[in-house]
Formats: C-alpha cells, structure tokens, sequence
C-alpha cells in the first residue's frame, strides 16, 4: 500500500513538472477559482466591518426634561437596560452635553457667541439607547412611550431618525446580497473555465490513458496520478494566492483604511489566515481532484 | 493457451446505403504454449481486429476466445488488467509513453504489476542491455529512432515475463536492417520459452522465419499451416 502511494506521488510529480507549460496554466486557472473565493470571504469581511460601523452610528436620544433629576435618569437608564432589544445605554449629562458641544465648536466663534447670549446651560441630559438589529428599534419606542418615567421625558429622536435608520439597514443589507451574489456569480464562472482546461488537459492525455490500459494498468492506478496531481495543482494555486493576497492587502491597506475609516484589511487578512488557508486549500485541492477524477472517469469507461 | 472458437467480428455500416462490415468470418484456431505464430494478410484482412480481441479491445460479434480456459468476453471491464498483464503488446506505432524515458516506460508494467524497486532497478537495466539499449535508457521516445522505439516497446512487452506477446505489425515502420533486428528479438524471446504472435504484411520476413503461418484474407482464415510461406 505505501508502495502505491509513493510510486502514485512520484508519477504524479513527474508529469506535473514535465508538463511545464500545462501545469502552469492549470495552477493559473486555480488560482483564479481560489482568488474568486478569496475575495468573496474578503467582501463579506469588509461589509460586516461596515455595517457594524453604521449601526454603531445609529441610535435614539431620548431628551430629559430639564427639572429632571440625575438619580431619576440613572434609574431610567437601568430600566431601559433591562429591555430586551436594548444593546448599549449611554448617559450624557447637562453638563457632559455642553462640555462636549463647547470642545467641539470651540473653533466656531459665531455659535460660541450664540451659547453665551443664552446664559444658562441649555442643554438636556439625554439617554443615548443603542439596539443589535435595527428592526429592533420600533419595540424600545414603544417600550419608551408605556414606560414610568414617560412623563420625564422631553422627546424622543427615533420618528425623527427612522427614515435614515431605514435606509441605511436598507443600504447595507442590498451591498451585502449584490456582493455575495456576484461573488457567487464569479466563481461559478471561474469553476467552469477550471473544471474544462483540467478536463482538456488529461484530454490531452487519453492516448496515454488507453497505452497504460493496454499495458495492463488497472483503472485506479491510472487515476491515481491524475488525482494527486490535481492536488498538487490545488497546493500550488493556494499558496500563490495567499501570496498575491497578502501583497494586496499590505498594498492598499492604507487606501481601504481612509475609504472604510478605521478598516485594517491587512490585519483582518492575517487574522482570518487560517480560514483562508483552509477555504483556499479546499476550494483548490477540491476542485483540482473532482475534476481529475471525472475527466478521468469518462476516459476510463471505456 | 488460446482458443478462437467460430469468432465473427462485423462492424456495423456507418451510413444507411453501405453494408455492415465483417472484419472477422467465422474464425477458429487454436495456439498452443511456445509457438511463435504469424497471422498474414493484407490491409484490412482482419489482423489487427484479431490481436485486438486477444487484449480485449474489441469483442467478438459471435464465437468464443478462450484464453487459459476463461471466456475473453466475460471478463468485466475492471477485471480486464489482470488478462492485460499476462500478455505483452507490441504495435506498429509502438505506443509507449511519450512523457516517460525509455527507462519509465518499461519500468511502468513492473510498478502496475507491483514489483519492488528492487526488481525494477534489477530488471530494468537487464532488457534494455537485451534490446541494445542501455546507453539510451534516459531519452524520451522523441529522442530515439524508429527501430529504437519499437525495441523499448519489445522491451516493455516482455520485461513482466508475460505468457504471450502480440506483435501487431511491429516492422511495419521500419527499415530492412531494424526489421532484421525486431524480428530476431522475438525469435529470441520465443526460444526463451513465451508464446509470440507475429501479425506482419512483410513476404520477406514470413518466408524467413519458417514458422506456424495463419493467412486471413476479408476476414476469413484461408490457410494454417507449419513452416508456411506468404502467399496470397
């Protein structure tokens, strides 16, 4: 048995380097299925990155009234916390909200101006109610309207906000389907065109077939090569995209970072580099062997 | 050994206004152990169709092949290497290998056959210095000439010691002087003791040997007879 495996790597290693140019254009063929994938798990990464990134811009406020006491917001906020939906609670206070609003526009001085002829702080403490789902947001207004401290609430955002919420849950969730699919779309062309140059390849061979047949070679004999080739393929094409990758994502990953803010593409790469390796090494080896093994099949039948 | 019992191979016609073929009528001889055996004929008398059904490429339309008592025919198609390998082949457009040395193609029936390395780096050699080859053992078959090729398929044929060899018109490509040497080659191998079956159209090299000769002529087997000559 191990002699079979040994003489199977060896032939298949022999025709593999003696086929030269055909190998060659068989890895590249791979590589382009693999790159496909590859790139498929990249998109997905990048709009989780920004989806998240949007939903974590949106929220409700909900405004206190000004009389109201910060013992009375806190317990407002440990009730809101309890709510099911309810992700994350932020409390800004009166004096936090003008603070924030002071160092933001400390540069503006026509609204600087504007705040000192106010006088006072005219700021409200507001509750900052972030939810995982934005379909999720409907059930905390609706919480907010029936709760005890409703009467201590100046106003809600959310009617204001939720045309925007809508669209972007809309936007995100639309690139997301039309990326997969093309993605989807593109390996399956990039399967097809694999598939067909190996399936020509050891059509290019089926002299060669017949000649081991007739010299007494059973059938698993003959395939075996033709499998651990496709193999050999797979591994090849694999660790040429892993490379390619790796190079594309060190090269424009200072471009992805000012295009998708805060994005480390190189980082997520080589976080996720044992997922990509495996994906890489079973989409490649995977379809290197299926279309060994069925080009082979039918040149065997007979 | 081999028995051919009332075997007709006719090939269906490939247009509605031609007739089927009969490549081969009604056919029967038998081939006994040792014999060095020639099947004559012109082109397209059946000779090729003949060595063709011994291997199992093509079965009979009717009639029986028995080869050491099994049915050719019923032999499944998975089970079809073990016949293979009891018998060598060698073809006029030599078939061997063309991505193996000479020394890879004849090492390849060993390995099918599962020889130890040892067998094979001890074997190997050994036939090609029988054929004249071993300062060729590392060419392609690109880098070897006519009469060279066809000794690496003779050596190919018989390095598994197999129970007969077929020789389907092994010097139809050939000139006189490599003829002389293919031919001689299978008298050697059949004075080692294994069954040859020479198919050739060459007078010269039939009316030499002086052996067994079947002559076939539009698939019917005309003549059988010890020490035959080429007629026709």
């Amino acid at each position: 048995m191990l002699t079979i495996l040994k003489r199977t790597i060896r032939l298949a290693w022999l025709n593999f380097t003696r086929d030269g140019t055909l190998a060659l254009a068989n890895v590249f063929v791979i590589s382009m299925v693999v790159a496909a994938i590859t790139s498929l798990f990249l998109f997905k990464g990048i709009t989780n990155f920004e989806i998240n990134r949007l939903q974590d811009k949106v929220d409700i406020s909900v405004y206190f009234k000004y009389e109201t006491t910060e013992d009375d917001i806190l317990k407002a906020k440990d009730e809101l916390a309890k709510v099911p939906e309810v992700k994350e609670v932020e409390y800004v206070s009166k004096d936090q909200a003008l603070a924030d609003f002071t160092s933001k526009h400390k540069n503006d001085p026509v609204l600087m101006a504007s705040l000192a002829e106010v006088g006072a702080n005219p700021f409200l403490a507001v509750l900052n109610v972030k939810s995982a789902l934005a379909s999720q947001y409907q059930g905390i207004s609706n919480f907010l309207v029936t709760a005890d401290f409703q009467n201590s609430i100046e106003k809600v955002d959310y009617s204001e906000r939720k045309p925007v919420i809508d669209k972007i849950f809309s936007f995100t969730s639309g690139l997301n389907t039309a990326g997969i699919v093309f993605s989807i779309l593109l390996a399956m062309v990039a399967i097809l065109v694999a598939f067909n140059t190996i399936r020509i390849a050891i059509y290019n061979s089926r002299e060669e077939l017949k000649i081991q047949r007739l010299v007494g070679a059973s059938n698993s004999f003959i395939r075996g090569p033709f499998v651990v080739q496709g193999v050999m393929v797979g591994f090849f094409a694999t660790i040429a995209c892993l490379l390619i990758f790796l190079l594309i994502a060190w090269g424009i990953n200072s471009k992805m970072d000012t295009l998708f803010s805060g994005l480390n593409l190189l980082g997520f790469y080589v976080h996720n580099l044992g997922w990509i390796v495996l994906i890489q090494l079973l989409t490649g080896i995977g379809l290197g062997v299926i279309s060994s093994l069925i080009a082979t099949r039918k040149f065997l039948e007979t | 050994m081999l028995r051919f019992e009332k075997v007709s191979k006719i090939y269906p016609a490939n247009h509605p206004d031609n007739q089927p073929t009969a490549a081969l009528d009604d056919i029967s001889f038998e081939i006994k152990e040792k014999e060095f055996i020639s099947i004559v004929g012109k082109s397209g008398a059946g000779k090729t169709t003949l060595l063709k059904m011994i291997l199992a490429e093509e079965k009979p339309t009717s009639g029986k092949i028995i080869f050491d008592d099994q049915d050719i025919e019923k032999i499944e198609t998975k089970h079809l290497s073990g016949l293979r390998r009891k018998i060598g082949a060698v073809f006029q457009d030599y078939k061997l290998l063309s991505s193996k040395t000479a020394y890879e193609n004849i090492a390849y029936v060993l390995e099918v056959i599962g020889a130890t390395e040892k067998e094979i780096q001890r074997d190997v050699p050994e036939v090609l210095k029988l054929v004249g080859l071993a300062d060729k053992a590392n060419n392609f078959p690109t880098e070897l000439s006519g009469g060279e090729r066809q000794r690496v398929a003779i050596a190919r044929a018989l390095i598994h010691r197999p129970e007969i060899i077929l020789a389907d018109e092994p010097t139809g490509n050939l000139d006189p002087y490599n003829t002389l040497e293919i031919i001689r080659l299978l008298l050697t191998i059949n004075e080692l003791g294994t069954t040859v079956v020479l198919s050739t159209h060459n007078r010269e090299v039939i009316n030499r040997l002086e052996k067994r000769v079947i002559t076939l002529e539009n698939g019917k087997l005309i003549r059988d007879e010890e020490g035959g000559r080429f007629i026709l």
